[in-house]
């Protein structure tokens, strides 16, 4: 079926190995019989938020002036080059800066990358608590975690929640007390 | 200055920060009188997105006062009040070009999948965002936007991202008259996407969520027909039934990586984070539109990788579509519908929060309480 339906069209498949290339090793689309013939600008499934006809299928453009670089800044090595403007907030500092440095070594497409940022964020957050206590600033956590909404809007899941979290203590700390070592002794003996 | 900083995952704090500069020739000092919490921003709440770090400023929906310009802003001057849109955009480049303002390439060095956003991690460019008094706008000449007299500030800062948001994904459906459209999600995206369904022709709109409220506001404000997805016993089957056995046209996912509806996808990517978030609401889109139909996903998910069933799209014939939000692109659009009267998104507003209450309004709207759909959050210096 498939053989008549080829038989029936006036296509030319190009001879194998017979195209041309550029000195880049890009196929001259010169050279290929039948280039083009099927398309249409119809077929756009970027329609209407991308004006296709606006791509000139280059990858150079008149670059904004390059932000003077003035905290690290960590670049995907995806990046032709580093783009004109960046944030700066928080520059890499620490272990989860060494973390995050590590991590850039990776492309976008490898999972090792996502990881070590991810795990990097949880340093991070030891790391802020640190630099707090530090600085002779004891973090209002119950404040930071929102709880006074919690107390104003949500009485019984605040009292749940504290419910689950004294069973949990309570589990832990008599599971510890069960395995220290008087109480081994205790058994033992 | 006074702004949001970020600590840790569920814990955030107002603090004194450094006054922002000017970093760039085409920067803005922008003195910030409304901003909100996205849906979105929960995600970097609940520590989902890769390279968050300890003491940047959320916010990327945002207005404000323009205090400063530098060099090379020439559209705008110092006592403008603007409305920022959340995608940071050089006007220039390949993509900018093309009006893809939601993928600039010289705005982020940290990724290349994602253009610049305000106050989005590090992952999103490293920006402090609007959640502050003071803020930093690069490339002030393309992105914010005067707003006009007539406009009020609660619109003018949807504006700046749920509106386009909403919008977009019922463009990228490309929905036709009579078209049947369902809504994953009853949060202010999807509220807005299912609204905006009915301006390009949709015969029929169904939003499905599990947060009562939510349903009872979209019912209301869309219209929409509402369903929760706890009393379904298959949300699929449920939509085939509803649809003549076919599914709908268009399914739109305004969820993204925190879906609930999936104890596997739940431990998977919310509890162990293998996945990047929990992508049941995809999944659900996918099998819930017919043969030939279109997925529209503006739900955020992170970098990583998300279990969707890729198969039925290839043998349903699927066309997906997806994107952020390309503000700008759409704001002359949405000026027109919001003056013709056609949307009215400050109705979706239900918390108005001073800056320095930040801590609870991030609870408020993360667990749901007090009936919380948008919060709004007024800086003093406002």
């Amino acid at each position: 079926m498939m053989e008549e339906k080829m038989a029936s069209t006036d296509l030319v498949a190009p001879p194998t190995g017979a195209s041309v290339r550029t000195s880049s090793g890009i196929v001259d689309t010169s050279s290929i019989m039948g280039w083009g013939v099927d398309a249409d600008p119809r077929n756009d499934p970027t329609y209407s938020y991308r004006d296709r006809s606006a791509d000139d299928h280059s990858g150079e453009w008149k670059r904004p002036e390059q932000q003077p670089v003035q905290v690290e800044v960590l670049q995907s090595v995806e990046h032709k080059q580093l783009p004109a403007v960046f944030g700066t907030s928080s520059p890499p500092r620490y272990v989860s800066g060494m973390m995050r440095r590590a991590a850039f070594r990776w492309s976008e497409s490898n999972w090792a990358h996502w990881m070590l940022l991810m795990g990097a964020d949880r340093v991070n957050m030891v790391e802020g608590l640190v630099e707090d206590l530090a600085r002779g600033k004891i973090p209002n956590i119950p404040k930071e975690i929102g709880l006074p909404a919690e107390w104003r809007h949500n009485k019984a899941g605040l009292a749940r929640k504290i419910g689950v979290a004294a069973l949990i203590g309570g589990g832990v700390f008599a599971l510890l007390k069960l395995r220290s070592p008087s109480n081994k002794d205790k058994s033992d003996g | 200055m006074r702004a949001m900083e970020f600590r840790g995952p569920y814990r955030v704090r107002v603090d004194v920060k450094p006054m922002p500069e000017i970093l760039h020739p085409r920067d803005a000092i922008v003195r910030v009188t409304r901003s909100c919490i996205c849906g979105s921003d929960l995600h970097l709440y609940h520590g989902m997105v890769p390279d968050t770090r300890v003491g940047q400023t959320f916010g990327h929906e945002f207005t404000g006062i323009v205090e400063q310009v530098g060099p090379d802003v020439q559209n705008l001057k110092a006592g403008d009040h603007v409305l920022v849109p959340f995608n940071i955009a050089c006007g220039q480049c390949h993509f900018c070009k093309q009006g893809l303002f939601g993928n600039c390439h010289e705005s982020n060095p940290s990724a290349t999948a994602v253009g610049g956003i305000f106050g989005y991690s590090h992952t999103a460019g490293g920006y402090d965002g609007g959640q502050a008094e003071y803020v930093r706008v690069p490339y002030a000449d393309v992105g914010p936007t005067i707003i006009p007299d007539w406009m009020d500030p609660d619109d003018a800062v949807l504006l700046t991202d749920v509106v386009p948001t909403g919008y977009q994904a019922a463009e990228m459906g490309g929905i036709q008259r009579g078209d049947t459209v369902v809504v994953f999600g009853a949060g202010p995206v999807g509220i807005m996407a299912a609204r905006c369904a009915w301006l390009f022709g949709a015969g029929r709109v169904i939003v499905i969520d599990h947060i009562d409220y939510r349903l009872e506001f979209v019912k209301s404000f869309a219209p929409a027909e509402v369903y929760n997805f706890k009393e379904l016993d298959d949300v699929v089957v449920f939509m085939k039934k509803t649809t003549d056995g076919l599914g709908a046209d268009v399914a739109i996912d305004a969820v993204g990586a925190e879906a609930t509806g999936s104890m596997l996808q739940t431990i998977l990517g919310k509890r162990l984070k293998m996945e990047a978030g929990s992508a049941i609401a995809l999944h659900w889109a996918i099998n819930s539109v017919k043969k030939g139909g279109i997925v529209s996903i503006v739900g955020v998910y992170g970098p990583t990788g998300n279990m969707v069933p890729i198969g039925n799209v290839v043998n349903k014939g699927l066309t997906l579509r997806a994107n952020q939000a390309s503000v700008k692109r759409l704001l002359p659009r949405l000026f027109d519908h919001l003056k013709a009267g056609h949307i009215n998104p400050k109705a979706m507003i239900t918390h108005k929060v001073p800056l320095d209450d930040i801590a609870d309004a991030y609870h408020l709207f993360s667990d749901k309480l007090d009936n919380c759909i948008k919060p709004v959050l007024v800086p003093s210096a406002a």
